[in-house]
């Protein structure tokens, strides 16, 4: 189970790092800030309607939400020294990646 | 449990080293790892806001103006500049400083070096945020 969790967090720490920083810099502050005029609703929701957009979504989505969840596992672990509390640190983690996946899947995929 | 403790009169004194919770803020170098580890926060942060994005597209369009309205809002708006920084650290440390060592990329039998692999991580942050850019702004 271990290795499989590894690999989660690392394609989701290569794909986040690739995706998010434009995605975060337009939407986060570009688009609020008025840097540059946000696209219209049409336009986004065509560029939405590509199936192939909403599955890159989703991998995105599902693999960053484990990649939160292995580190931030460890950040609990050892920056606040509780490892005592494994068991439930796991649960919480995995347990709100996994909810997110299903949020996202049925945002992007169910719900569209 | 049937086991008989035997006690005697010599008490061993565990050797614990203490160490506080705030370990990580006497080096620079520990409290970096601290804040990139912290970075998986801003991470599912992003996600979160990626899907009330989504769905406010799917909606319609009021809505879509309407989280347009909320993302400028202070608050939502000082989160994200706090969020694209620890982004930006975590896209900096892991795709030049963790994957060229982690990443093992073979050449006709031959390990690529180090830069050379963030050389082609940086085309391809560079690559994907044009694309990312220009399916947005259209």
């Amino acid at each position: 189970m271990e290795p499989f969790l590894w690999l989660l967090f690392s394609a989701g720490g290569v794909l986040s790092a690739l995706l998010i920083p434009a995605l975060l810099l337009l939407f986060g502050l570009a688009f609020p800030l008025g840097w540059v005029s946000p696209p219209d609703h049409a336009h986004l929701s065509a560029v939405l309607g590509q199936p192939v957009t909403r599955v890159v979504l989703l991998g995105l989505c599902v693999l960053a939400l484990f990649h939160w969840a292995h580190r931030f596992r460890y950040t609990l672990y050892d920056g606040l020294q509780l490892k005592h509390l494994g068991r439930p640190i796991n649960l919480f983690c995995y347990g709100a990646a996994l909810a997110g996946s299903a949020v996202a899947s049925y945002l992007l995929l169910a719900a569209w | 449990m049937s086991e008989k403790i035997e006690y005697t009169p010599f008490h061993p004194r565990w050797y614990r080293p203490h160490i506080p919770v705030f370990w990580w803020l006497r080096r620079r170098s520990y409290l970096l790892f601290v804040l990139r580890e912290l970075s998986s926060v801003f991470v599912a942060w992003f996600v979160v806001f990626l899907l009330l994005l989504v769905n406010a597209v799917a909606q319609g369009p009021d809505d879509y103006r309407r989280f347009l309205d909320w993302s400028a809002g202070p608050g939502v708006l000082s989160l994200n500049v706090i969020a694209l920084c620890f982004i930006v650290l975590h896209a900096v440390t892991w795709l030049f400083m963790l994957a060229p060592h982690a990443m093992v990329v073979r050449l006709r039998g031959k390990r690529l070096p180090a830069a050379v692999v963030g050389a082609g991580n940086l085309v391809a942050w560079v690559l994907a945020s044009a694309l990312v850019a220009s399916l947005i702004l259209g």
